[in-house]
């Protein structure tokens, strides 16, 4: 039916796949990572603070999140950031989130809830007396934190963050739904529009294989590099 | 703001006719919950399988199961349900090819393959480091008791292994739950789908989404008793 | 009692006096379009010929060109120099809460006005009239609603049509196994490869569809329709009368003027892009009606 495989589909849409697509891609992993980094590593303290209300309140937040699909959450952001926005500065009327905004908020937020429990187990991979020295060398806990086991642990997790960052970048992919045009969103439109499915899915398919299973190789050479001696 | 609440929406009749919103809702529950216990079957054999290969000695073994794992951790979910759906049946004999796309619920047979393959690289990888885990004493009293390798794995080690990676295994399976959502692409009618049909014919956003909030939490919170129940029932006695 | 009627006649007749004083303070979107410089269009991926992507990826068509048109208008009505046009794609799903959660302003595509969707939208004027048929491959010999009995059919999820044949099913008995797709392009590649015998949507877009198709003799139309003509309309927010006063006014203008017709001829009786097919569909008597009297009802009766 769809006759023998023509690469030419492929290298037409070239352009359109990669200066459009991947790079929306690219940048919604980007931003999303370091946003769901910084947001997850605020949930790691706040869970490990010990002052019951925030505990809970991180605790609660980081398992609702795990608990749903990311397609679902998707959706409830997609249509509930204009009206987030709209309480957030207190404007009447629903603000106007554009697209990508939306989705980047969505992942940031989402990741946020997995990032924390990497970073939340990193920190308690650092030994208690750790902090108690900083303490008793007369640092307030949030340079001993700061200078002291946070370093430490970023460097003890940051396969595991990378990891999850190649997560990201796979899940990324679920904008289809939404119709926006990331890399798979544009392979898809080339794909229906020109009746080449076989092709492009195959074709995108491998891109993505390359891409993640080099930057997997990468982050096992990084991992066996910064592991710590003990 | 322009938004209505309307909580009593669930029991009003679904435009579908076959009883009411809720009721369509449930009827989304009960396809998550058949997709994720029959792909889990495909996981969980296929993975135990993968993850015993790359741990034999044999070096043929090693490379496939680790390509089988590379493959279908390094592609997203999404694009490998397409490749399932559009690709595959092309790919096929004209006429089986055919015969698969006529299949009544097929979005339903493709999620449960795809499902079943992409979370068995992930099940391969735990059975895997739960096997490295067990001391290589227990292999060699094992074969030097006369058991065959298969019978060492069968009775020694595999049975260990499953009781070190039953948390791990757990979140896997809740893994596996929440991505059936992913199927909607295809157009299987799961619980993620039908809140948002039910979004589309109800215009009540954000009720509709809640609900299936509640209703995954719920799974969540069931899959979670359920594991902890199995763990203490599988304990060795005076292990830990 | 009477006195007190009269007293609100006096204060309605007032307040409708001095209405067109008090527009001048603006509110709601029109408001949000002067305080941001910018309107935002919501436009589809595969509405041919009403809203899509031509082969550079950037959308065009028939509603989309009326939308552009109308900015226009909300440019002059602001007394703006220069206005930004932002365009979002939505879907068929995701089009109301769009309008309604502010992500856009207008959604130009071929939308369905009808009483239920006027609780969550408001609609401009008619643009187009369309019923429901289905599309399946000829070999199939498909044609009347009763051939889909215990079929597989798409249609499109958050649309009129799919809300039809699901009532259509259930009344009937048919049995159909319905399967939601994500826009008209993945609806109509199910029934391409074979996924699904049929595809259940508004005439005019299984046309268009089919005939950008790679074999459009392939493909019948059934013979018989599933809905009365049903009219499209350009949505905005509801409860914006401000807003709707100048789409209704700008929209009306063009339907009426000699550019309106010259609109609908470029997109249903000209090639289009990408690949210029012609729809070769001349405007209805219905049609004429509509333009030379502009309407914003949703009840199909009124056509």
């Amino acid at each position: 039916m769809f006759g023998q495989f023509d690469l030419s589909v492929i290298r037409d849409a070239l352009p359109y796949l990669f200066a459009q697509g991947m790079v929306f891609t690219l940048t919604l992993t980007a931003l999303a990572a370091s946003g769901g980094l910084v947001l997850g590593t605020g949930l790691a303290l706040l869970r490990l603070s010990g002052v019951p209300g925030l505990t809970h309140a991180a605790k609660l937040y980081v398992e609702l999140m795990r608990a749903l699909p990311l397609v679902l959450v998707i959706f409830w952001f997609y249509f509930l950031v204009p009206y987030l926005g709209a309480w957030a500065i207190g404007s009447d009327t629903p603000i106007q989130v554009g697209a990508f905004a939306s989705a980047l908020v969505t992942f940031t937020l989402f990741e946020a809830a997995y990032f924390s429990e990497i970073v939340r187990a990193g920190i308690q991979s650092i030994p208690k007396g750790q902090g108690a020295a900083a303490r008793a060398l007369g640092m307030s806990p949030a340079q001993a934190m700061r200078l002291v086991v946070l370093p430490q642990a970023m460097r003890n997790m940051l396969p595991l963050l990378l990891t999850q960052t190649i997560v990201l970048f796979q899940d990324t992919s679920l904008v289809y739904v939404l119709s926006l045009t990331d890399f798979l969103g544009a392979a898809s439109k080339v794909a229906q529009r020109d009746g080449r499915l076989v092709e492009m899915y195959l074709f995108a398919a491998l891109v993505y294989f390359a891409i993640c299973f080099a930057a997997s190789l990468l982050v096992r050479r990084l991992q066996a590099r910064t592991a710590i001696v003990r | 703001m322009t938004y209505t609440w309307n909580w009593g929406i669930f029991f009003e009749p679904s435009p579908e006719g076959a009883g009411t919103y809720a009721d369509m809702l449930l009827s989304g529950l009960a396809w998550t919950v058949a997709t994720a216990l029959c792909s889990w079957i495909i996981a969980f054999a296929l993975g135990s399988v993968v993850g015993v290969m790359r741990t034999l000695p044999s070096r043929a073994a090693n490379a496939v199961g680790a390509a089988y794992v590379e493959g279908f951790r390094n592609v997203p979910l999404l694009v490998q349900m397409f490749l399932w759906y559009f690709v595959l049946p092309e790919l096929l004999p004209r006429d089986l090819g055919t015969a698969v796309k006529q299949m009544p619920d097929a979005p339903f047979y493709t999620a449960v393959l795809c499902l079943g393959f992409f979370t068995a690289a992930r099940v391969a990888e735990q059975v895997r480091a739960g096997l490295r885990s067990l001391p290589r004493g227990q292999t060699q009293a094992a074969l030097a008791l006369g058991l065959t390798r298969a019978q060492t794995y069968r009775h020694v080690l595999l049975p260990n292994a499953y009781r070190i990676i039953l948390p791990p295994l757990t979140s896997e399976f809740l893994n596996n739950l929440k991505n059936t959502s992913v199927a909607l692409t295809i157009g299987l009618l799961e619980l993620t789908a039908r809140a948002r049909a039910m979004q589309e014919f109800s215009f009540q956003v954000f009720e509709a989404f809640t609900a299936a909030t509640l209703l995954y939490v719920a799974l969540n919170l069931v899959v979670i008793a359920g594991a902890t129940l199995l763990e203490r029932r599988v304990a060795v006695p005076g292990g830990r | 009692m009477h006195l007190s009627h009269a007293l609100l006649l006096a204060a309605l007749a007032i307040s409708a006096a001095t209405a067109p004083a008090r527009a001048q303070e603006l509110s709601g979107t029109l408001k949000k379009v002067k305080d941001t410089g910018a309107i935002t269009i919501g436009y589809r991926d595969a509405s041919v010929p009403f809203s899509y992507l031509d082969g550079n990826q950037k959308p065009v068509g028939y509603a989309f060109e009326i939308c552009l048109k109308v900015a226009d208008a909300v440019k002059a009505h602001l007394k703006r120099d220069t206005l930004e046009v932002r365009l979002n794609p939505v879907t068929s799903a995701t089009r109301i809460p769009l309008i309604a959660n502010g992500t856009i302003d207008l959604e130009c595509g071929s939308t369905t006005n009808n009483a239920d969707r006027q609780r969550q939208a408001a609609f401009t004027n008619t643009h187009f009239l369309t019923a429901t048929r289905f599309v399946a491959k000829r070999e199939k010999g498909l044609d009347k609603t009763d051939d889909l009995k215990g079929r597989t059919v798409v249609s499109t999820s958050g649309t009129t049509n799919i809300r039809q044949i699901n009532e259509i099913n259930t009344a009937r008995g048919l049995g159909m196994r319905i399967l939601p797709a994500k826009d008209h392009a993945e609806a109509f590649l199910m029934v391409e490869t074979g996924r699904a015998d049929a595809f259940v949507m508004d005439d005019v877009l299984l046309a268009a569809l089919v005939a950008g198709s790679k074999t459009p003799e392939a493909y019948a139309i059934s013979s018989e329709a599933q809905s009365r003509p049903e009219p499209y309309g350009i949505m905005l927010r509801k409860d914006d009368p401000a807003f709707k006063a100048v789409v209704d006014a700008a929209t009306a203008a063009l339907y009426k003027s000699p550019e309106g017709r010259a609109l609908y001829e470029k997109w249903f009786t000209q090639p289009i892009p990408p690949r210029g097919i012609n729809l070769k569909l001349p405007m209805s008597e219905a049609m004429q009606k509509v333009f030379a009297n502009p309407s914003d009802s949703p009840d199909p009766a009124a056509y």
